[in-house]
């Protein structure tokens, strides 16, 4: 088959020279943003193992650290990012339609939503740096200069975990809940494995051990803040790492909805060519497809 | 911006790329996903032992196929984009299985972090 002259005319402007139609350059993008989209499933994949075997080793501490989280908070920026899916998508269909002005308008929604979230996310993180909630041991040290207690009345009992809430106030004068275990408890959650996997002993004395007679000093880690629930800054790493990776996609995701409105409002896409906006929703889904996962995960249960 | 009506001839032309999804569509499936957000939020406030786990993933697992599925086009789309997709899910769950299994068969005796066998354990033990 040879191409006819009047092929030639037809050869629209966005079409690259090494496609010979719209239809095989949409699909091919299309598959190349699939094949991206299942690297980024496997990127996170990674750290859900993480958080499966932690969990499974460690149910109790992910009980304690959920309650350091604020579900509204949580729920609210799922809610957001749902949003703007569905602003999202129905940019695309605009676009798919011809209509500049509603394509515009339904990118806009995306972005704010975006810009939202992150937002709410900020706040949630520096809400948690003032209560001196870190990754990592800084998770047991009162924040630097502050001489506030956390101690107060039980309020409320964790079912199940044998937790009580500590409420009291914070370095800023805000109002503070924290876990706190019990000592009749001493062996809800135990210190890191001893054994070939050699986990880290080095800060703890030969005799903190796991000993049989399951007293409490035995199992608390020596930097660890008597308010704050052994090991949940275990929590805590993953925690941070797991949001902070989905909030770094969500400000890639503000940088293409950005360079996709420009495009718009310079009327690159039409009905013909709107394989940018498609591809580009294609990735803000998958960055809501994560965020659904991790509520629940990590606020929820 | 002009919205005129694309002409029989447009359309056909036109629309010979992609699959276009009715804004009513996409609505009915965001609805869903936020009365299943408040569900899933709904549920978890009862102490239900290890189903919380289950449920909730089973709510997200549902929300992330509306999602696939209605705003992401895969229910139109070319089904090798799924087979791509789908099998980066597949190789996600064997490899939590996998962890999951191995982490588990050394529990008992090497991760005492493992307090509830712990605790099971030393209950025997130590009547």
């Amino acid at each position: 088959m040879t191409v006819s002259p009047a092929h030639a005319h037809e050869h629209p402007d966005f079409l690259r020279h090494h496609f010979n139609t719209p239809k095989q350059q949409f699909e091919a993008g299309k598959l190349g943003m699939w094949l991206f989209l299942a690297t980024e499933v496997l990127l996170f994949g990674g750290l859900f193992v993480g958080y499966s075997v932690w969990r499974g080793n460690h149910p109790e501490m992910f009980k304690a650290g959920s309650i350091f989280l604020n579900t509204n908070l949580g729920a609210v920026n799922t809610a957001v990012l749902i949003l703007s899916s569905i602003t999202m998508a129905a940019a695309v269909t605009m676009a798919q339609r011809n209509k500049r002005g509603a394509l515009m308008l339904f990118l806009s929604l995306t972005l704010a939503g975006a810009v939202t979230f992150l937002v709410i996310k900020y706040f949630e993180y520096t809400h948690k740096f003032h209560l001196g909630i870190y990754p990592g041991l800084k998770f047991y040290e009162k924040p630097a200069g502050d001489s506030h207690t956390l101690s107060g009345s039980l309020v409320n009992d964790a079912g199940g975990v044998d937790l009580v809430l500590v409420k009291g106030t914070g370095p800023l004068g805000q109002d503070v809940t924290v876990a706190d275990t019990p000592e009749a408890e001493p062996t809800t959650v135990a210190p890191a494995a001893i054994g070939p996997a050699g986990l880290a002993q080095d800060a703890l004395e030969p005799g903190d051990r796991p000993a049989d007679d399951g007293h409490a000093e035995h199992l608390t880690h020596p930097l660890q803040d008597p308010h704050r629930p052994a090991n949940v800054h275990m929590f805590f790493n993953i925690y941070y790492l797991m949001t902070g990776l989905h909030g770094v996609h969500v400000a890639a995701g503000i940088g293409v909805l950005t360079w996709l409105l420009i495009g718009a409002a310079k009327g690159r896409f039409s009905s013909a060519y709107f394989t940018p906006v498609d591809l580009g929703g294609l990735y803000w889904h998958v960055v809501d497809l994560i965020w659904i996962f991790l509520f629940p995960l990590f606020y929820l249960i | 911006m002009t919205d005129t009506t694309p002409s029989p001839q447009e359309t056909t032309e036109h629309h010979s790329v992609g699959h276009i999804v009715p804004v009513r569509i996409l609505a009915a499936t965001g609805i869903a996903l936020l009365i299943l957000t408040v569900f899933t939020v709904w549920i978890a406030g009862f102490d239900l032992g290890n189903l919380n786990i289950w449920a909730a993933l089973a709510i997200a697992a549902f929300k992330g196929s509306l999602v696939v599925l209605f705003f992401m086009h895969l229910r139109y789309d070319r089904p090798f984009n799924g087979v791509v997709f789908v099998t980066s899910l597949a190789l996600v769950a064997l490899f939590i299985s996998f962890a999951l299994t191995d982490t588990r068969e050394y529990a008992p005796d090497i991760l005492p972090g493992d307090a509830t066998e712990v605790q099971k354990q030393l209950a025997e033990v130590q009547p």
